[in-house]
């Protein structure tokens, strides 16, 4: 039996009311960020401000729409919604129109389309679906690899448009998967990988090896009750590396880091037999871990080289700090820092920011139109735009959990997640916490397809939340 | 369990979001309210980097005659944000522009940035400059920024220095030293030394306030970096000699390339029809440019090492060489000649000459039978290893005169000309081919091509005895310390010296020969010049006229390869640009009036039109 519903009274106001305000927002720091004395109306239809105007209108009517759409259509039409966003993408790397250097748009008529914005809402759509299934088990392989298809794909399809920023979005539905209880192990070991990534762009080879060495050693100790044959296995294995070393002395001076490769291999050989004759599969676990990482270490600094493009490298390396060099990568942030410092507690005013305005802030409408709030509004305006988005996703979380189907539960959590990620990605790269990989801040950034995109995920999760009592449990 | 478990999951989630949004509130607080560091760099000032540009290097003969000098030239800019209203008819008529240029151009001004300068008009004359700097004032938002234009004071050699160009997108992609608006060397020598003449852009930084204006230089100019000037580089060419080359060749298709066999240096470089360079620097270059390439005549075409020619008779000396290197002739052998080359149903004719004749006799009137039986003899008598290994055999050696590869010359785009694999000919004849098949090569007609200055080489290591270093351009670079020492290395050809003499001896006879002999015309009192004639056949019209000579002939100064296109018989016009060519270097002046006159005058762009 289904209970009606009134629409009215059951969608959740907060998040409708922390929505407007951040939109309206939005829209006042893109009319200062690139305010024209000509063109001073904000409703000025040839100016950024009065074409956002329009999309904030759509979007109204894209709400509108939404609500007036049966909240079970959306998980019925998860798949569909995922596979033909996964045809636009398709779409977009063949016959796409390059902007900026990403092949992400499609033009049709005057009007201009960004899929990949979208493809994050039709992935959380299929993702909620799959993970909802009854009897769902996500440590089975096959669905953690399903999981990883129905998230990588769309992911990988944005990467090869050259729009790494948005495809690393993806990343944040670890969030999901976590909630949906995925093993904190697996969230270790990709942990890991991160620390290990940073470790092998910015340490030599060797220390990297050594610290996982380390780790290794460290997790062979806590994981076994015997811990003396633990020490035995680490004392094995650091006469392996004398033996070694003597002998790459005496004949094959190689550096000491074949020595330590020498050695794991062996190391890894006799207790693979151990764990052979014992049974005791956490070993095996252990070693496949060690020889992994070494192989990862390997391959990061071979992919770094060969598949970011240039500018890609310099941010990361800018952000390790490998690199200094403030009219280059850097220049940006250091332009963003500057604006954003320069608002000081109060921030010069509306319309008073030069920073922005005068172009020493790159994309300030819309990659970087955070600057233009610190500036103007200074840390008091910074800390209420955080604190409202802290808000919203709080406010978000609660509403998840409040839902009776696992369908609207994972869907609200992929909201939170994308969200998450894009505020603390954007915010993050203006104040030098986090890389250059431009992608918009939600609800404020310039541009329709974002803003849509944005509005689309939520509210589609405002629609299902508002149904939550048509299902009975 | 497990569920209540997962549900503490969202205090995690929960508490990782709060931690992130205090670390950002905490680090906004550091840079907005506690560090003063950016309040400083923002209220009083912005860095401003204005790049300066560095002169071009100039370029010189080998007699340090200036070829390429700078001229100052002003682009106009514009910041639209310092706009006031202003009188549009009266800066039209400074400038010489239209209305709606200025409209245009204020608008794409306006949607790059309003507040950074963008170009207005580049490259204002001189004389607009100087009514414009005058009347400045009265626009307030534009200023005008140097830069330095090429210009070139004698219209000479334009193939051989190139242009210089705004680098295009690729560039800038592709190399971070180019930013949008740079100039960069397009062709010729301005390509190939690109590096060298282009200097190092410096910068000045300096400190603008909010409102764009200049307020002086950041950290007392600690951060500025002069330009350095490009580095001047001396040619081997001689810019007199070009002069002439290029007159001898007015209203001619065709090359001339000449070598100082002794060094490898070239002394002239020609390729007609030509322009005036200075078409292809300044503001009309884009329209001058065009032009050019509509014109069937391809003025911007470098034949002299882009043109791949059938080499004709000329490749008759080659062929005696490698005849007596595999020793399949030698200077007695005979052959007769019954007005060409006869056998079965093949017939391959020739000019009414003396008969039987020896090599010497061969090459002095260019006797095509002599150099069937010498080409087939090459093929099927150097050793019993086949048709293919003799053959390969004797690619090798052309090879290695410089025929068939790219010889390393210091320009870009050189070509490398036509000598085939034996696989060529396999595929074409289905492995059963024999010696007949491919003995128009025997006189330079048939699957091989050449360049004139592949020609001019090969001429260069016979004039030697046996050797040739690689045809270069580059005399001296300002700041190092001689040139690429690849340019001063000895490379021996396949031919031993020995072979050499009767060879000369032959060309010597065909200018300095009696009747009969193919290229008296070339002759000139007091210098024994050796040459060869060549005709190719040109089956879309008359003949093209070839000459190969270098002179004196026992310490050889200069090696020469005349192309002309539709000039008909070697003897008729390339012999004597030639015969001229090395009057020109080797006395200095041309005495002959009457026999330079016929060259100047004749016009053969008409038998082009024919086809």
């Amino acid at each position: 039996m289904r209970r009606r519903i009134n629409i009215y009274r059951d969608i959740d106001w907060v998040t409708v009311l922390l929505y407007f305000i951040l939109v309206i927002m939005g829209w006042l720091n893109i009319y200062a960020a690139v305010y024209n004395e000509e063109h001073n109306s904000i409703i000025d239809l040839s100016m950024k401000y009065g074409k956002q105007m329009l999309w904030i209108a759509a979007s109204i009517l894209l709400i509108v729409t939404i609500m007036l759409i049966d909240s079970r259509f959306y998980a019925f039409f998860a798949y569909p919604t995922y596979l033909f966003v996964i045809f636009l993408l398709l779409v977009v790397l063949l016959f796409g129109t390059e902007v900026n250097a990403s092949r992400s748009w499609i033009v049709i008529g005057g009007f201009r389309l960004q899929p990949g914005e979208f493809a994050k809402f039709a992935t959380a759509l299929a993702l909620a679906r799959f993970l909802s299934a009854e009897n769902m088990k996500i440590h089975k392989f096959k669905n953690l690899l399903s999981i990883a298809v129905i998230i990588f794909l769309p992911a990988a399809l944005i990467l090869l448009q050259n729009d790494t920023g948005s495809a690393l979005v993806y990343a944040s539905l670890l969030i999901v998967l976590y909630r949906e209880g995925l093993s904190v192990s697996v969230l270790l070991i990709g942990f890991f990988a991160a620390i290990l990534f940073i470790m092998a762009l910015t340490l030599p080879v060797l220390y990297v090896l050594l610290f996982i060495v380390f780790v290794s050693c460290v997790l062979l100790l806590l994981l076994f009750e015997a811990k003396k044959d633990v020490l035995k296995g680490i004392f094995f294995f650091l006469i392996t590396v004398g033996v070694l070393y003597l002998i790459n002395l005496i004949s094959l001076d190689r550096s000491f880091m074949w020595v330590l490769i020498a050695s794991v291999v062996t190391s890894s050989f006799v207790l693979t037999i151990r764990a052979l004759i014992h049974k005791i599969p956490i070993l095996f676990l252990i070693i496949a871990i060690t020889i992994g990482a070494f192989a990862y270490t390997f391959s990061v600094d071979y992919l770094f080289d060969n598949v970011l493009v240039a500018h890609q490298r310099s941010r990361i390396n800018h952000l390790l700090g490998i690199e200094s060099d403030p009219l280059g990568a850097g220049y940006n942030v250091n332009q963003s820092k500057i604006a954003i410092g320069s608002g000081g507690f109060s921030g010069k005013g509306f319309l008073q920011g030069t920073q922005t305005k005068y172009d020493f802030v790159p994309e300030q409408s819309t990659d970087f139109i955070f600057c233009t709030v610190g500036e103007e509004w200074g840390f008091m305006g910074t800390t209420v735009v955080l604190l409202l988005f802290l808000m919203l996703l709080i406010r978000l979380i609660v509403l998840a959990e409040r839902q009776r189907s696992g369908f609207s539960r994972i869907y609200g959590y992929a909201v939170v997640s994308i969200l998450f990620f894009h505020l603390a990605v954007n915010v993050g790269m203006t104040i030098g916490l986090a890389p250059v990989i431009g992608i918009p801040l939600p609800f404020f950034s310039y541009g329709g397809s974002s803003l849509w995109a944005f509005t689309a995920l939520l509210f589609v999760f405002l629609r299902i939340d508002a149904s939550r009592r048509e299902l009975l449990r | 369990m497990q569920q209540v478990s997962l549900n503490t999951r969202k205090y995690v989630v929960i508490s990782i979001i709060i931690l992130i949004i205090i670390i950002y509130i905490a680090k906004l607080f550091s840079i907005q309210v506690l560090d003063n560091q950016y309040k400083t760099s923002a209220s009083s000032n912005v860095l401003r980097h204005i790049t300066q540009y560095p002169v071009r290097g100039l370029i010189y003969d080998r007699n340090n005659h200036l070829m390429v000098y700078n001229e100052a030239a002003y682009d106009l800019m514009v910041i639209p944000h310092q706009l006031k209203a202003f009188d549009t008819a009266a800066l039209c008529e400074i400038l010489d522009v239209t209305p709606s240029y200025v409209d245009a151009q204020l608008r794409k001004a306006k949607n790059y940035s309003r507040y950074k300068a963008s170009v207005f008009l580049k490259q204002v004359s001189a004389m607009n400059y100087a009514q414009l700097q005058e009347e400045l004032y009265l626009f307030p938002g534009f200023f005008t920024q140097t830069r330095t234009l090429r210009k070139y004071p004698d219209p000479i050699a334009a193939h051989v220095l190139g242009y210089v160009g705004e680098v295009n997108d690729g560039i800038v992609e592709n190399d971070k030293y180019y930013k949008s608006g740079d100039y960069i060397g397009i062709s010729g020598i301005e390509r190939a030394y690109e590096h060298e003449l282009r200097g190092q852009k410096g910068v000045e930084v300096f400190m603008v306030d909010v409102h764009n204006r200049i307020k002086g230089s950041y950290n007392d100019g600690e951060h500025d970096r002069s330009a350095v000037p490009g580095q001047s580089i001396q040619l081997t060419l001689d810019a007199e000699l070009q002069a002439y080359g290029e007159k001898l060749m007015q209203n001619k298709i065709g090359s001339i390339v000449a070598i100082e066999p002794a060094s490898g240096e070239i002394l002239a470089m020609v390729s007609t029809p030509t322009y005036h360079p200075n078409l292809l620097s300044g503001r009309q270059r884009g329209v001058n440019y065009r032009k050019l390439q509509l014109d069937s005549l391809k003025p911007l075409f470098n034949r002299a090492l882009q043109a791949q020619y059938p080499p004709g008779s000329t490749f008759k000396v080659l062929n005696a060489l490698i005849g007596l290197q595999t020793g399949v002739v030698s200077v007695q052998t005979e052959y007769s000649c019954y007005y060409g080359y006869h056998i079965g149903s093949f017939s391959l004719g020739c000019h009414g000459h003396t008969s039987p004749l020896n090599l010497i006799e061969s090459i002095q009137h260019s006797c095509n039978a002599y150099y069937c039986h010498v080409y087939r003899n090459i093929l099927d008598e150097a050793s019993d290893a086949g048709i293919v290994v003799n053959y390969q055999k004797w690619r090798e050696i052309a090879r290695s005169f410089g025929f068939g590869k790219k010889l390393g010359i210091d320009f870009p785009f050189e070509l490398q000309g036509l000598i085939p694999e034996s696989k060529y000919f396999e595929n074409i004849y289905k492995s059963a081919w024999n010696s007949l098949n491919i003995v128009s090569m025997a006189i330079g007609q048939g699957e091989v091509l050449v360049t004139p200055l592949q020609m001019a080489n090969s001429t260069a290591a016979i004039a030697n005895r046996g050797f040739y270093y690689v045809p270069h351009l580059i005399k001296n670079i300002e700041k190092e310390n001689g040139i690429d020492p690849k340019y001063e290395v000895k490379r021996y050809v396949g031919v031993d010296e020995e072979h050499f003499d009767p060879v000369i001896e032959g060309m010597y006879q065909a200018v300095h020969g009696g009747p009969g002999s193919t290229a008296r015309f070339a002759k000139l009192e007091g210098i024994e010049i050796c040459g060869k004639t060549g005709t190719a056949e040109n089956p879309h019209g008359e003949d093209h006229s070839i000459f190969i000579a270098f002179a004196p002939k026992d310490d050889p100064k200069i090696a020469v390869s005349v192309y002309v296109e539709n000039g008909g018989y070697g003897s008729v016009y390339a012999a004597p640009i030639a015969s001229l060519i090395i009057e020109k270097y080797l006395i200095g002046e041309v005495k002959r009036g009457w026999y330079e006159e016929r060259i100047f005058n004749a016009n053969l762009l008409s038998r082009e039109k024919k086809d």
